[in-house]
């Protein structure tokens, strides 16, 4: 049976550590190879051990597809190619291509430099690891060998997040990566064609909650700094290098543009500058407003946000200030909070998430006294605010999505178990389609059933086609014909060239059976009546025809129909036709039932 | 010679019009028909290959072929057709067939044979189609035509079956132009001829090609537009094809459903998978939402806009498509909006400073949560916060047609509309905002609305601050802190951007005449007023103090309580502003106040009336005074102009018309001026000088002329009649003016010719209007005409000098509405001492920011004149693109105006102003004669110019030497 194999090594039923092994038609491919965040031990990566217990990673893996620049997807990249080895092709979008190494190197300071990790890939790991990649553009197939093929879509996750379909002959998967539905300030909305594959692998972070309109969030962040700024405050926004930073750059960039306002803002600089520089270069892969006026004024060149020096969180007057990290729980961000603190004119906006015991945490949940380290106790006076940006699709925009690409299954990944089974439950409910959550290191199997081409000559074709009077698209039609199969080739042809082909004579069979009528009338009006019966019955011309392809409208060669599994095992030269031509007069009583049963013969195993 | 010429010239304009145009038609049919076909036979002949053949028809495509000779040359190229072997070349005969078919003029149905017998032998698809195009043409050519019509539906038919998509394609259409419905089944009984289009039609949109099934629902929807009743058992068709995998098929499908929905709104639909049954209309309306979350784009918009013209849909319908049903951990969550308007009926506001201030509260049951409803769930919140700006302006509008036909669910998409004053389009917040000035008598804003309502007045952009102001002018405010806020902002937004001032106050004015009793409580602090002690008296001349007054003032004239609470001294500015700021200040009843209440308020209370009645009798009055000696005359008129000038800026709404009536008043007191000339009786050459006054006059009236036909919108045909004869008249003044002042007759010649041209152009015009023109000069003139022409020039002189001076006033017909054309230059202002420097020779750009009102179709009137120091005027078309149009005979003009100069030594001044071009012939009239193309256009019957019509504006620049 050929199926469709899916194990995640991270990411099932879990945030995070994003690696999923999927096996189609004998190809393997991992989609992500992601680190975890919440772990510092062997955790951290994914167990690739799995994948093959000896033997070259190289040999068994076809390819790895990243499917954007986070490190929860490719944080263990250069591990996984370099430190355990692998030299197959990994493919990635231009844009995750060109930040993904600035990521992987600060990943690497932090563990390396502060922590002290031995045993850690190094910078010229993350060079090496990048030059085996292999960049796509959106909406273009590439051809990994001669029969696996993978195709980006646009995800709207991140600067160039992609969803990706791999597909195997007539076999495929669709794998979303994270992805978002609600297009924002400066990335679109998630698109794909309805591909129909027969796997969807999406995410699930937001599998049971349905967000507000974004205008509300983006109106209120707004009023709220626009607020602080004017009664003089300064506003401290404690953000993430990449992605959500730049989308409220251009929030408040765009926003003081229309409102004609002078207070300062600030970035603080380092990563985020080398990966504002792409953002300006990849204008083709954000929404439609920026991309058409880039040619005015690219977006990202922001006329008031400047570079923030540590001099300037001294400064009089108001002033909005963009630092790193967004949990301030170390660094430039940490340290302007405690410049700030103290004074109650001053805002601090927590646009994301924040991990448990971190300072962002603690005030988040209403802390007012913060001990700091050396005893000192902080006094926070300033207004702390809660902003939730994120850039996940959220239930209905996953139900949208799975609607959009009907696809014959749904696995679902990177999400709660909790929550994944209520979206499960949905999906199933809703669009009646089959739907997995497997764990990590469980399998799951997907029995498919692949649809083998077979090739018919267009005079057959036509000819069995003119039969037919109306056009019947989406009705399987009957075609008579003879089927051949030879070295893995299938062809359909008709009966007479068949023969010809094989070099063989045409035989007759002729069935005949007795029937005793117990009449009363005389012979030739019995005669008549059996004859004027059976032009009742059986107006056409009936005969047996054993090659059967319920031919798709005109879609050229067979069809979705598929033949059934002992054709696989067949010998490389077969014939299955008899050319069969019973003689209408000699089964008499065969009613029209009977010829179509006789018509359609199963091909015995 | 000349005589004879003007005779041959009046004599052929008497003759009947239709004969003429016969004539020059028969007259150019023997000219052309031979050597049209004639060449393109003998090219066809000659050519030796198809590439060769295609030149040819190439080159014959490009020239029009007239009616006479199409017949020929089709009969030419169908020989042609049987003969060629080459597919492309058939290809290019049959479409050039079908160009010829629409020729007007020429019955297509003698070569509708032909075209239906070559289609048989046809073998290649795409000259099929081609034909079948061509057939299409015949076939709308010839609408009355049963037995065509059927004959084409049948070829139609039979060619359904082709395989190729093209030919179905044009069968389809085909059908779709010419079928009917089973209408004429009924007449013949049978009705064996007489497919069911509809039927055959919709067999199609099974088709296996995409662009077949697409035409199949086109083909439907013509039908529709030709007024066949569709029927109602395509709908679950149509339903089938909304989830096509091709976009145009959904994007016509949708377009399907709808029509069917408004077919049949009342009619009920099964539910599948339950047993319930709803109305089509909102079936339909729940399939159409559910295509605004399409995948593509096209669609999207598609549906969001047909979304707004289902007004029938159930209200229950409706109010769902703003309803998401948040959730959040499978918990229930308030929307946004919900907490807003929570927070603001408890009377708190929104802290926003707890984490977690939208926690979702009680548990959903899993079961009950359905992800993806089949109804309309939250359409438009989808809608409006979609990728494209296209479907975000769709579902604005859409929002607001539903709007205005349903106050309750006004109510509730108010919430939406303000979330999109922050759009990042500002395309999309505009519309917003007009949107909701549309609606606005249907809501009344809660404050937090409100509030973010009025943050937008800080926008950069001019145009939105003004729809801003617009939309307040009309809003409904709940409280009296909303009226406190508004007025703060609307100050704010005064001293932030300056050149808003007019705009604020006219908002100020309807905010107060809206909400009088929510001003009250305001008046003490507004005017910061103190029960004992006197208060410093505010500066008159401030803005922001102009502004509160006339909130004040506009709320204060239907609340008699009010003056009560004004200090002294405001009641001396609102003397003040009521004089100068008349369109701003209302009347005011101030009882107590002699000076004030007493010479104001009765005689201009009822003002509507009396003002009327006034310019009524003021225009009688001269009217019915001709008789009077020139003296008497000539003081009249000048009283009664500088009446009607006064009245026109008392009355703004008489304006037009007083100031219409007083230009020509003001023409006919200068023609008698003129006439009252000495020069008259003495011998010509020695009045060289004097005859400079009259010779003024005539251009003048000329020129005040041109003015009252094209600067006023709603002048009508009789009003034309009269200012064309005035015109006429300062025509004469000018030809008798230089009769009298050159010497010699020559020129004379040519003037005399023209101005009989004119005369008779004038009576060709108004012919029908003549008889209201009794005693007049052209009457008279009219009645001498014959003699005229044959007359000597200088005895052409005096019958008109003698004429001008008997001829009577004609009274001028006020019409209905009228309304003089103004514009105003805001930017620039003109007050800039610091020069706009600039590199000679090279260009710099002055913004220009103008508005106009009652200008009609100003992207081809309006242009911008810019006058150098040195005398120099230069031109400038604005962009069509340039001009908004922000409300009903409003227009604003927002462009940039590039200037260059050669260096100047000083900074210097050059003027800019606008200017209105008018082209005559735009008004007059049209006979048919003009256009048959014999007549030269030897009168002058398009005369061109410009008019300025607003104040010139200086600008200070300074072009300096390019430094090497």
């Amino acid at each position: 049976m050929p199926e469709i194999r899916v194990t995640p090594l991270g990411a099932g039923q879990d945030v995070g550590r994003s690696c999923i092994l999927v096996s189609i038609a004998g190809k393997n491919v991992m989609l992500d190879c992601g680190m975890h965040m919440g772990f510092n031990d062997d955790r951290r990566f994914p167990d690739f051990s799995y994948i093959t217990r000896s033997g070259r990673l190289t040999d068994f893996l076809d390819c790895v597809i990243i499917s954007h620049f986070h490190l929860d997807h490719c944080g263990a990249l250069p591990y996984f190619s370099e430190m355990v080895g692998y030299d197959g092709p990994i493919y990635m979008t231009h844009p995750t291509q060109a930040i993904c190494p600035i990521l992987l190197e600060d990943y690497r300071k932090i563990a390396v430099d502060k922590k002290g990790e031995a045993n850690f890939f190094t910078s010229q790991m993350i060079k090496d690891c990048m030059k085996k990649v292999v960049a796509v553009h959106l909406h273009q197939t590439v051809q990994v060998d001669d029969e696996l093929e993978i195709k980006a879509y646009y995800a709207g996750h991140v600067l160039g997040a992609a969803m990706f379909q791999i597909k195997v002959g007539s076999e495929s998967v669709v794998y979303t990566g994270d992805y978002n539905m609600t297009p924002d300030r400066h990335l679109g909305a998630a698109w794909i064609d309805r591909c129909r594959p027969n796997l969807l692998i999406t995410e699930s972070t937001y599998a049971t909650t349905i967000r507000d309109s974004k205008r509300c969030r983006e109106r209120d962040f707004l009023k709220k700094v626009h607020e602080a700024v004017e009664r003089g405050g300064k506003v401290l926004i404690p953000v993430f290098a990449l992605g959500r930073a730049q989308e409220l750059c251009i929030l408040l960039e765009t926003f003081w543009e229309r409102m004609n306002l002078k207070a300062p803002i600030y970035f603080s600089t380092g990563l985020t500058e080398k990966a504002n520089h792409y953002y300006k270069l990849f204008i083709t892969w954000t929404n439609q407003k920026i991309r058409k006026t880039f040619v005015q004024r690219n977006m990202f060149e922001f006329k008031h946000i400047k570079a923030f020096d540590r001099a300037f969180a001294d400064n009089p007057g108001p002033m909005v200030v963009f630092a790193t990290p967004g949990m301030l729980h170390a660094g430039q961000s940490l340290q302007i909070f405690r410049k700030w603190a103290g004074n109650e004119k001053n805002m601090v906006i927590m646009p994301g998430y924040c991990v448990q015991g971190t300072v962002g945490h603690k005030i988040l949940s209403g802390q007012r006294k913060l001990e700091m380290e050396g005893r000192q106790v902080l006094e926070v006076k300033m207004q702390v605010e809660y902003m939730s940006f994120s850039a996940h699709a959220d239930a209905k925009g996953i139900m949208q999505l799975v609607g959009q690409v009907e696809p014959e299954g749904v696995l679902l990944v990177h999400g709660e178990a909790k929550k994944m089974e209520f979206l499960k439950q949905k999906i199933e409910q809703e669009l009646r389609v089959s739907c997995y959550m497997p764990a990590n290191g469980e399998t799951v199997t997907l029995p498919t059933s692949p649809s083998i081409p077979v090739g018919i000559s267009l005079g057959l074709l036509k000819r069995e086609m003119a039969q037919g009077l109306l056009p019947d698209a989406k009705k399987p039609r009957l075609l008579h014909g003879t089927l051949i199969m030879k070295d893995s080739n299938f062809r359909l042809v008709s009966s007479e060239q068949a023969l010809k082909e094989l070099g063989l004579a045409e035989h007759q069979l002729r069935f005949t059976c007795r029937v005793h009528l117990h009449d009363p009338r005389k012979e030739q009006e019995t005669a008549l009546r059996v004859y004027s019966h059976l032009k009742r019955w059986a107006p056409r011309s009936f005969w047996l025809g054993l090659g059967r392809s319920g031919a798709r409208g005109g879609s050229h060669c067979a069809s979705r129909q598929r033949p059934q599994g002992p054709l696989r095992a067949a010998p490389s030269r077969w014939v299955r036709d008899c050319g069969v031509h019973p003689h209408p007069g000699c089964c008499p009583l065969r009613g029209p039932r009977h010829q179509g049963a006789a018509g359609v013969l199963d091909l015995p195993g | 010679m000349a005589a004879h010429l003007k005779k041959r010239v009046y004599e052929e304009f008497t003759k009947v019009v239709q004969q003429q145009q016969e004539e020059i038609a028969t007259k150019k049919l023997r000219l052309t028909k031979p050597s049209k076909s004639a060449a393109l036979h003998i090219d066809l002949c000659k050519a030796t290959s198809p590439a060769d053949a295609l030149q040819y028809l190439l080159q014959f495509a490009r020239k029009p072929v007239e009616a006479e000779s199409v017949e020929g040359v089709v009969r030419i190229l169908l020989e042609h057709y049987y003969k060629e072997n080459d597919p492309s070349v058939r290809l290019k005969i049959a479409s050039l067939l079908g160009l010829l078919s629409k020729t007007a003029g020429f019955s297509p149905d003698c070569i509708m044979d032909d075209a239906i017998n070559i289609l048989q032998n046809e073998k290649s698809h795409q000259v099929l189609a081609q034909l079948l195009d061509t057939l299409l043409a015949i076939g709308t050519k010839l609408p009355e035509n049963q037995a065509i019509q059927m004959r084409l539906v049948d070829v139609a038919c039979k060619h359904l079956t082709d395989t190729s998509h093209g030919v179905r394609n044009k069968c389809l259409q085909l059908l779709g132009n010419l079928g009917s419905l089973e209408k004429s089944v009924t007449k013949d009984g049978e009705g064996l001829a007489v497919r069911d289009v509809q039927k055959i039609i919709g067999d199609y949109f099974s088709d296996q090609d995409p662009r077949v099934r697409t035409a199949a629902i086109k083909a439907m929807l013509q039908l529709h537009e030709r007024g066949l009743k569709l029927h109602q058992t395509i709908y679950n068709q149509a339903c089938k094809l909304l989830s096509d995998d091709y976009e145009q098929v959904r994007s016509a499908a949708v377009q399907l459903i709808w029509v069917v929905s408004q077919l049949y709104p009342e009619s009920i639909v099964p539910i599948p998978s339950s047993n319930e049954e709803i109305r089509l209309v909102d079936d339909a309306f729940g399939k159409i939402c559910h295509m605004v979350s399409d995948g593509s784009w096209v669609v999207r918009v598609q549906a969001a806009k047909l979304l707004g013209s289902m007004e029938q849909v159930s209200s229950h319908f409706l109010e769902q498509t703003l309803d998401k049903k948040l959730m959040s951990d499978l918990r229930r969550k308030r929307t946004a909006h919900e907490r807003a308007k929570e927070l603001y009926s408890s009377g708190e506001f929104s802290t926003g400073r707890k984490w977690g201030d939208d926690a979702p509260k009680e548990e959903i049951d899993t079961g009950a949560v359905n992800l993806i409803e089949s109804g309309a769930c939250g359409a438009f919140v989808h809608g409006l916060e979609d990728e494209m700006y296209e479907v975000r302006i769709a579902a604005v509008e859409a929002l607001c047609m539903l709007a205005q036909s349903s106050p309750s669910f006004a109510e509730k998409c108010l919430d939406f509309l303000v979330d999109m004053f922050n759009d990042e389009i500002e395309e999309v917040r505009l519309q917003s905002i007009h949107t909701m000035r549309k609606i606005s008598n249907n809501i009344t804003l809660r404050e937090d609305q409100l509030d973010t309502v009025l943050a937008v007045l800080e926008d950069s952009s001019r145009d939105i601050r003004e729809a801003l102001h617009e939309l307040l002018c009309c809003t409904n405010v709940s409280t009296k802190e909303g009226i406190h806020l508004a007025l703060v902002e609307l100050l704010k937004n005064l001293t932030k951007y300056p050149t808003d001032r007019d705009s604020i106050w006219k908002c100020l004015k309807f905010l107060g005449s809206r909400h009088p009793t929510l001003v009250l409580p305001l008046v003490p602090e507004l005017l910061s007023t103190h029960p004992f002690f006197d208060t410093a008296e505010p500066d008159m001349d401030d803005p922001a103090y102009i502004a509160v007054l006339v909130l004040i003032f506009n709320a204060a004239k239907t609340c008699p309580t009010m003056p009560a609470l004004f200090s002294d001294h405001t009641f001396r500015h609102y003397a003040y502003l009521r004089d100068s700021l008349s369109h701003l200040v209302p009347a005011l009843r101030l009882p107590g106040r002699k000076l004030v209440s007493s010479a104001v308020s009765p005689s201009i209370m009822p003002h509507e009336d009396p003002s009327h009645q006034f310019l009524q009798q003021s225009l009688e009055r001269v009217y019915s005074l001709q008789h009077l000696d020139p003296q008497g005359t000539q003081e009249l008129l000048e009283l009664t102009i500088r009446d009607l000038q006064r009245l026109g800026e008392l009355q703004s709404e008489l304006a037009g018309v007083a100031d219409f009536s007083a230009t020509y008043l003001r023409c006919q007191l200068l023609l008698i001026k003129a006439l009252q000339e000495k020069l008259w009786n003495v011998a010509a050459p020695l009045y060289l000088k004097q005859s400079d006054l009259a010779s003024a006059a005539a251009k003048q009236i000329m020129e005040e002329t041109y003015k009252m036909e094209f600067m006023y919108s709603g002048v009508e045909n009789k009003q034309v009649v009269i200012i064309h004869h005035m015109r006429l008249q300062a025509k004469a003044l000018q030809l008798i003016v230089t009769a009298r002042t050159t010497r010699g007759v020559d020129p004379l010649f040519g003037m005399c010719e023209k101005f009989l041209q004119e005369v008779d152009f004038f009576q060709r015009c108004f012919i029908a209007d003549l008889p209201h023109l009794q005693d007049s000069f052209v009457d008279k003139l009219l009645d001498l005409m014959p003699r005229l022409m044959t007359s000597k020039p200088v005895e052409v002189v005096k019958i008109l000098q003698t004429m001008l001076r008997q001829s009577t006033f004609l009274h001028l017909p006020l019409p209905e509405q009228i309304h003089k054309a103004s514009a105003t230059i805001i930017e620039p202002a003109g007050e800039s001492d610091n020069p706009l420097r600039f590199t000679s020779g090279l260009v710099v750009a002055l913004d220009v920011d103008a508005t106009l009102e009652h200008v009609q179709d100003p992207q081809s009137t309006v242009k911008v004149q810019v006058l150098y120091p040195d005398g120099q005027a230069q031109m400038i078309h604005p962009k069509p693109a340039d001009f908004r149009n922000p409300g009903p005979g409003r227009h604003r003009l927002i462009t940039q105006v590039y200037l260059s100069h050669t260096a100047w030594t000083e900074p210097c001044q050059v003027e800019v102003r606008l200017l209105l071009a008018y082209n005559s012939s735009s008004r007059i009239p049209k006979s048919p004669w003009i256009e048959g193309g014999e007549v030269s256009p030897q009168v002058e019957t398009s005369i061109e110019g410009t008019i300025p019509f607003s104040k010139s504006v200086k600008v200070y620049i300074m072009p300096k030497p390019a430094r090497r």
